[in-house]
């Protein structure tokens, strides 16, 4: 049985936590000069021109492309044939912490609700496991910014709402947001499981390749469809109007129960970070 | 066109909601705890963290500043969290703010009673918008790290009016 010393993972979840900070998703910056190209509304353009200028910064002055370096999402797909030695969430955490220092990003996380004191290391990431075939790890980190996690939604619809229901709660959802998310946004949807296995869809959409789309002829037509609906919203880049409201939308769905119709829309904005690595 | 701080009546009157501007001056970094406090001294006449006359409140957390520069990453957060403590601000002498996102017809009722603006800054620009910050000094509210009170000096940064001082709005 393979084994795997849990200060490997620290190592790696920093490194990705400064990566996924500072170099901009090649399919992202792909997306915003398709953008670009189209736009007419002059402040849009303009705002468009410089998220591709700002990318080219933080990677050549090695900074976070976003003050907002996020609450810490991340991943960790688990092989059930490895043996780790230490405490694995520990490890995360304390890579979390690393990255953070080393990477000079932003402590955005306070310890309690109520209290709100900041915890000054970015800790505690919110961590998710799977258990997988195999005997690796594939950690993926991602950096939530709470502009756009704050204009999220998840809303039981009923089987009676059908696909208008879901189709209506997505537009809700991005009309309401407006400006705040930093458009132009990512749109990540869960539909169905329960309540909680839709918003962990929707947030798992946020870190599929953008340019991709479901493998499911159904699914990627309301993919298609949604995204075409969201760019004739009118709140464009920065908010500043066009056409450029959203980049994609990615959806992910589960078997759900008889009586229900969960769906949950995680938003992400143009800077939506995820970097994996495998160990 | 270039404009400085502190904003005069004449300067905010001239501009109008979708203009774009370059801002050079000094500006003041405030987010939500630090309006959270900032309200409370004002409720119980306590001495505020800085003179508002005049002044321009940057919504806005920034980046820990690596070595050799003034700030890290900065950029504007969404301002609609400020919306409850803003109209009391402004009504104090507050002149300027810079954030992102829609206000509250509360506080564009207050920007029009006063005369007062505000402006957009791109979100999730940050690494360009550090470059126009040339100096950084947290003045107040130390304890709570970046959401204390930097006093920012910043030359030619880039906004777009999204509230003119007649409550006219650049968003839908």
């Amino acid at each position: 049985m393979r084994t795997l010393e849990a200060s490997r993972i620290t190592k790696a979840v920093a490194e990705l936590c400064i990566a996924a900070n500072v170099h901009a998703d090649p399919g992202i910056r792909e997306a915003i000069r398709r953008a670009y190209a189209r736009e007419s509304v002059c402040a849009a353009k303009n705002a468009l021109d410089m998220i591709v200028q700002n990318m080219d910064a933080a990677a050549g002055e090695k900074m976070p492309l976003c003050q907002d370096t996020g609450m810490v999402v991340v991943f960790m797909d688990v092989g059930q044939d490895l043996r780790i030695i230490g405490n694995v969430t520990d490890a995360v955490h304390a890579g979390v912490a690393q990255g953070t220092r080393e990477g000079f990003l932003r402590a955005s996380v306070v310890r309690d609700p109520h209290d709100r004191v900041n915890t000054q290391d970015n800790t505690p990431a919110v961590i998710h496991y799977n258990l997988v075939d195999g005997d690796k790890i594939k950690i993926t980190v991602m950096p939530k910014g709470f502009g756009s996690e704050n204009k999220s939604t998840v809303k039981m619809l009923l089987p009676s709402d059908g696909m208008e229901g879901v189709v209506e709660t997505v537009l809700e959802t991005v009309r309401k947001a407006g400006a705040a998310p930093c458009p132009p946004i990512i749109v990540g949807v869960g539909i169905g499981g329960t309540m909680e296995k839709a918003a962990l869809m929707a947030k798992e959409a946020l870190s599929l390749d953008i340019n991709g789309e479901n493998a499911d002829p159904h699914w990627a037509a309301m993919e298609k469809s949604l995204l075409e609906k969201i760019n004739a919203l009118g709140i464009g880049a920065a908010g500043f109007g066009g056409e450029a409201t959203a980049l994609a939308v990615r959806i992910l769905t589960y078997p759900t129960h008889i009586a229900g119709l969960p769906v949950a829309v995680n938003l992400g904005c143009h800077v939506s970070r995820h970097k994996s690595a495998v160990i | 066109m270039e404009i400085f701080t502190p904003l005069t009546a004449e300067t905010i009157e001239k501009l109008r909601a979708g203009d774009t501007v370059l801002l050079s001056g000094v500006i003041y970094t405030a987010r939500d705890a630090a309006h959270a406090r900032m309200a409370e001294a004002l409720r119980n006449k306590k001495e505020p963290p800085m003179d508002y006359a005049g002044q321009v409140v940057f919504y806005a957390g920034p980046c820990p500043a690596p070595p050799g520069k003034p700030v890290g990453s900065i950029g504007p957060t969404t301002a609609g969290r400020m919306d409850a403590y803003a109209p009391a601000l402004i009504a104090a002498g507050l002149k300027a703010m810079i954030g992102k996102g829609e206000r509250s017809r509360a506080v564009t009722d207050a920007i029009k009673a006063h005369k007062g603006i505000y402006f957009a800054a791109v979100g999730g620009v940050a690494a360009l918008l550090a470059k126009c910050v040339r100096s950084s000094q947290r003045v107040a509210y130390d304890d709570l790290g970046t959401e204390a009170i930097h006093k920012l000096t910043v030359e030619k940064f880039p906004l777009i009016v999204a509230t003119d001082c007649t409550g006219e709005s650049v968003y839908l």
